[in-house]
């Protein structure tokens, strides 16, 4: 609840800062405020309170997801200055809807309702339609942004539909409600309360874009303006997953024989395809959204291996992932600036006068593919485990497999950069940024190497 | 007023509501122009609303009513944004036909 206020209370403050011309003074005032931010809601561990007759949950799961994706926008708004700096406008307005969905994205870990879930995911999802759509002047932003918001509406129907179902089934919107109903009609459930659970999966898969429900997921990533496909990929991604992890662990799992078969086959697919796809790209961004995509698939594999330390893997993964993620887009907005694309050609020769750049792009991508001793490494090692001790053998080695197809198009970038040959330039990043990128790499490395503070957490 | 809709049973609001719902669905998918694909939209969460309050008062629950409200105000939020882009994208195509949209694939 704090947390809620206190971004809300930032949000508006930028607002105003706005209002009053005071441009110089967003960046610092968020980068500021976040830490604030973050810390009032470190202080909510351990104390376990409910809101508003359950509406909201504020207990040590939320709080440690909640931790991890204001940590990320923090990490996001590091890189908004050089992004912007081009911008003659005033950008309080932007700033500000970042953090208003990240509200959104708060309430997504902590609902206890299925009324706060669906209003977490519109805030979230009606501050996102605003943010793809921040270039008006790129046609390729405004297609983007119409796709998303088209698509993101339409299954938001689905959504709601499936909660429409589950209340006339169940008579309830509370979590521990439905999930108390689960337990007494187990073996006789309505058909309204099935159909239910499915269009919700629907509805959640399409936020979280999982396969087949994935394909608005490279167009609107790629269309987005960089820094805000930045926030897509990650915090949003997280705070996806996590709703669906929630929802399934406390309201479904009574019946897990229903729908585990269905959200198996989906994270399969998923790991499959965004992984096989990925290898035709041809440019970063694209390739980063299809690494997305894969990377929800494997974060999938923790909801389908239910158990009391899959949260905690869940914790690790997103982490691991965020940070390599927004390593990479770091990188990528120089790149794309210096030379107007992304294309793995413009990579070439990158390490010869970048190698602080280059070094960064590297480590994200050795993360991302899961190389020892990165975080990405221990963090697919803690998954796959988790996913083998709980007897889905086939699951651990379809992952696997992915994950080693993976390694080629990840791979692509780093051989661009050290081993072809390419025109030189240079970058020109600054001392700021450049010390930003070597904090993310060596955040990757560090969790690597000492794990054990992330992964006994919750 | 409860007390006249309970003459209809439920059974006749599912099933009219999820035509409504799929009327909807069609729209969206068959549809090319931004407009209308957003007014079929609107249909789907409004046979959601009926559907809701229906259950509401059949279970006696005021919440599935609450809900209502807070789906009206979270449509009208998404239709304010919709229209927004929407006349962005006439600006820069001339066009609010979704088949222009095409620079974005694969």
């Amino acid at each position: 609840m704090n947390t809620i206020i206190a971004l809300t209370v930032l949000g508006v403050a930028i607002l105003f800062l706005g209002i009053l011309k005071k441009n110089s003074w967003l960046l610092p005032t968020i980068l500021a405020g976040i830490p604030i931010v973050l810390i009032l809601t470190i202080t909510g561990w351990d104390t376990n309170r409910h809101y508003f007759n359950d509406m909201l949950i504020v207990d040590n799961y939320a709080v440690t997801f909640n931790s991890v994706m204001i940590f990320s926008t923090f990490l996001i708004f590091m890189f908004a200055g050089k992004y912007y700096h081009l911008v003659q406008r005033s950008l309080d307005d932007i700033y500000a809807i970042v953090i208003f969905a990240l509200v959104g994205c708060v309430l997504m870990t902590s609902y206890g309702n299925l009324i706060m879930l669906f209003l977490g995911i519109e805030t979230l999802s009606i501050a996102l339609y605003i943010l793809a759509g921040s270039h008006k002047e790129s046609i390729t932003s405004n297609e983007a942004t119409l796709k998303y918001f088209l698509l993101g509406s339409f299954l938001s129907g689905f959504l709601l539909f499936g909660i429409a179902l589950i209340y006339g089934a169940s008579g309830t919107f509370n979590l521990d409600g439905i999930n108390s109903y689960v337990i007494n009609h187990a073996s006789h459930l309505p058909p309204i309360f099935k159909a239910g659970l499915f269009l919700m999966i629907i509805g959640l898969a399409f936020k979280i874009a999982i396969v087949p429900f994935h394909f608005w997921a490279p167009d609107v990533y790629e269309g987005t303006p960089t820094l805000v496909s930045a926030f897509m990929v990650t915090v949003v991604k997280t705070a996806s997953i996590i709703a669906l992890f929630r929802l399934f662990s406390t309201s479904f799992s009574a019946v897990k024989e229903l729908w585990e078969p269905t959200l198996a086959i989906l994270a399969v697919l998923t790991i499959l395809v965004g992984n096989f796809t990925g290898l035709y790209q041809t440019n970063l961004k694209r390739m980063l959204a299809y690494s997305s995509i894969s990377h929800s698939g494997y974060m999938m594999l923790a909801v389908i291996a239910f158990s009391h330390s899959s949260a905690n893997t869940l914790l690790f993964y997103a982490f691991a992932y965020s940070v390599a993620t927004i390593l990479a887009f770091g990188v990528l907005i120089l790149v794309r600036e210096a030379k107007g694309n992304d294309l793995f050609t413009s990579f070439r020769g990158l390490a010869k006068r970048n190698p602080v750049e280059a070094f960064s792009l590297s480590v994200a991508m050795l993360s991302l593919t899961g190389i020892p001793p990165l975080a990405g490494f221990f963090a697919k090692y803690y998954l796959f485990f988790t996913v083998m001790d709980k007897g889905y053998l086939w699951l651990m080695i379809i992952a696997i497999v992915g994950s080693a197809v993976s390694a080629v198009y990840y791979f692509k970038p780093v051989i661009s950069m050290y081993l072809e040959e390419g025109q030189e330039f240079d970058l020109k990043a600054g001392v700021a940024y450049r010390m930003s990128l070597l904090f993310l790499a060596i955040l990757t490395v560090l969790t690597g190497v000492l794990p054990f503070f992330l992964i006994n957490l919750i | 007023m409860v007390q006249n809709l309970n003459y209809i049973p439920i059974h006749d609001y599912l099933i009219f509501c999820s035509a409504l719902f799929c009327i909807g669905v069609t729209g969206v998918l068959i549809k090319r122009n931004a407009l209308v694909i957003l007014m079929s939209i609107e249909l789907m969460v409004n046979s959601i609303n009926l559907l809701l309050a229906a259950f509401s008062a059949y279970t006696n629950d005021p919440a599935g009513q609450i809900f209502v409200f807070f789906i009206m105000v979270v449509a009208a939020a998404e239709v304010a944004v919709g229209l927004a882009i929407i006349v962005v994208i006439f600006r820069t195509t001339h066009s609010i036909d979704i088949d222009v949209l095409n620079k974005l694939k694969w």
